[in-house]
């Protein structure tokens, strides 16, 4: 079984950089990580493929920079290779312009199987896997807390708003997965000296087949207006619990009249 | 104003449309001259409640036999305008839940046009709309305005704007019909599973006790869960303790979960990352337990206690069920 797994890599969120508001895209000086969301897809592949007892994980990531940071990361848990997809051209991409060169990476892959993860953690559309889905016409089953495959379909709790649905999908597809699907493992000091040496095959939009008009900022189709500030909520009274403090919070709940 | 039609995404939770769709529709009627929705479903069992709110037609395709709406939602919209059965809207507005999601993608690729995002406001420009979204946890706020040329697709976050009734005649039905989807639409809902807790729903409790990491473990959530009964709310939690299996997702309140604003949010033993401020922070008012006193949560809180919950939450349940 061969699974791709999309995974994003991004600032680190303990230092997330900004947004230019000259080119209104987000600066990132900064070496890119592994989305922590994709580390639940990986892991989800990596256990996927043990339990087939056949089979390979490659990854395949779009970054500017020709960025591998991240990708190492995800290679040292497991992962067999990669795709890393970087362009000039692809800046500003939304998720659209974004799921077009996803897509045409993973179909050269031919996978049985797709995950990504429900959204990121630095932009949060959470719509490229369903795009990257309809892209390469293929079903699809989102918002997993859990995935299995079973007899050439996967099998998947899908979140909803009440609680979940089982549903059924014959391969190949597309599942996006949430945060606790698995638990993803740390990489090893093997897997870390392994990954080095693991292949990446590096591409551009050229090597893809993707004109650049249909992508990047030409491609967007939207036009940010402004970037300002929010206005922010002010902090109101804090204090320390010296045994009473229940008394101060019964005395803001009457003063609100909400008992 | 702005927009000749906007076609809004109808959800149902049973027999009653979601508060979603009813948000959506407020939005709309100030932003364009029609206003129409678009479901998955029977739209006559939602035709009343639906006009009541504004919406003048409501499209629909039928029962879907387990099918996921996102694929064929979006192929019934994209055929019945190409068909030219049906004039394409000058925006759509659909709910940033998880069909909403999946019908907004699908739909993107259909008419080759992006989304816009994680929007709470709306303002139309002209003909064209411009969503603006919170950024960096809502530090920033980003208006974006479609340019595409076609419709635009905007996914709104639920709690927005204020659903209001008023007083529309039930609204027009017409089918909206789903082509042969192939294999394209092989996935299937085989059982379906409810893990909505007694009392007052999450996102409509006046009062919402959530608690985080900072409980130590699954069994102190009990005193979150005896919190919100004795002041007659709901118990909500952190995306932390629902990834590591304390309580189910559909208590999360975040980014990835529900969004809440009731007159009181009291998070008990949780810091406050971006993921969770997110979904709380426009509640009226807000309490926020924590021991420790650099904890952001702190920055968004009306009330503070630097103190250990296990102390806090267990006084604060006796004092309030001995009055």
């Amino acid at each position: 079984m061969k699974v791709v797994v999309c995974v994003k890599q991004i600032p680190d969120p303990a230092d997330p950089g900004a947004l230019d508001p000259e080119s209104k895209t987000l600066v990132r000086d900064a070496k890119l990580i592994l989305d922590e969301s994709d580390s639940y897809g990986v892991e989800m592949a990596l256990q996927l493929v043990d339990a087939a007892g056949e089979g390979e994980v490659h990854l395949v990531s779009m970054a500017p920079n020709n960025e591998t940071a991240g990708l190492r990361t995800a290679l040292a848990m497991g992962a067999a290779s990669a795709t890393l997809i970087s362009d000039e051209a692809l800046k500003g991409s939304d998720a659209l312009g974004t799921a077009k060169v996803l897509a045409a990476a993973i179909a050269r892959q031919e996978p049985d199987l797709v995950l990504a993860a429900t959204e990121s953690s630095d932009g949060y559309t959470g719509t490229v896997p369903e795009q990257v889905a309809a892209l390469m016409d293929l079903p699809s089953v989102t918002f997993a807390k859990s995935v299995a495959v079973d007899g050439g379909a996967a099998k998947v709790q899908r979140q909803t708003e009440a609680g979940y649905d089982e549903v059924e999908c014959p391969l190949p597809a597309l599942v996006s997965v949430t945060a606790g699907v698995v638990e993803p493992r740390y990489p090893s000091f093997k897997g870390i000296m392994a990954a080095k040496s693991k292949p990446v095959d590096e591409l551009d939009l050229g090597g893809l087949g993707i004109d650049a008009g249909s992508v990047g900022w030409a491609g967007a189709g939207q036009e940010i207006v402004s970037i300002a500030d929010a206005p922010a909520r002010e902090a109101g009274e804090v204090i320390e619990d010296e045994g009473d403090a229940y008394e101060r919070i019964v005395s803001f709940l009457d003063d609100l009249k909400v008992l | 104003m702005g927009l000749d039609k906007i076609w809004v995404f109808g959800e149902a939770n049973g027999d009653a449309v979601a508060s979603i769709t009813l948000e959506m529709l407020a939005a709309a009627r100030e932003l364009a001259d029609t206003v129409e929705v678009f479901m998955a479903g029977d739209g006559d069992d939602y035709a009343e409640e639906l006009g009541e709110h504004g919406a003048e037609t409501v499209y629909s395709t039928g029962d879907l036999d387990g099918g996921l709406q996102g694929v064929a939602v979006a192929a019934a919209v994209a055929n019945a305008i190409e068909e030219g059965d049906v004039d394409a809207p000058d925006a759509f507005l659909l709910g940033t839940t998880q069909d909403g999601r999946d019908v907004a993608a699908r739909l993107s690729v259909k008419l080759d046009t992006g989304v816009i995002t994680n929007c709470v406001a709306l303002e139309a420009d002209g003909d064209e709309l411009i969503g603006s979204e919170p950024v960096f946890g809502g530090v920033t706020d980003v208006r974006t305005k479609n340019t595409s040329g076609k419709p635009g697709i905007f996914l709104i976050r639920p709690k927005s704007f204020e659903a209001e009734g008023v007083g529309g005649a039930e609204a027009d039905t017409e089918d909206l019909d789903v082509p042969d989807l192939g294999a394209v639409g092989a996935a299937k809902v085989t059982n379906s599973h409810v893990e909505e807790s007694d009392g007052p729903k999450l996102d409509e409790a006046a009062i919402v006790v959530s608690g985080g990491r900072g409980l130590g473990e699954a069994d102190a959530f009990s005193l979150v869960d005896e919190l919100a009964s004795t002041v007659g709310g709901a118990a909500g939690a952190s995306r932390a303790i629902v990834d590591a299996g304390w309580v189910p997702y559909s208590m999360q309140v975040g980014q990835t979960g529900k969004v809440v604003k009731p007159t009181v949010y009291i998070a008990a033993g949780i810091s406050g990352a971006t993921q969770h401020l997110v979904g709380m922070k426009g509640s009226k008012n807000i309490i926020a337990i924590n021991k420790d006193p650099e904890a952001p949560i702190f920055a968004v809180a009306d009330l503070g206690i630097v103190g250990d919950v296990h102390k806090v939450m267990p006084a604060l349940i006796e004092a309030l069920k001995s009055r």
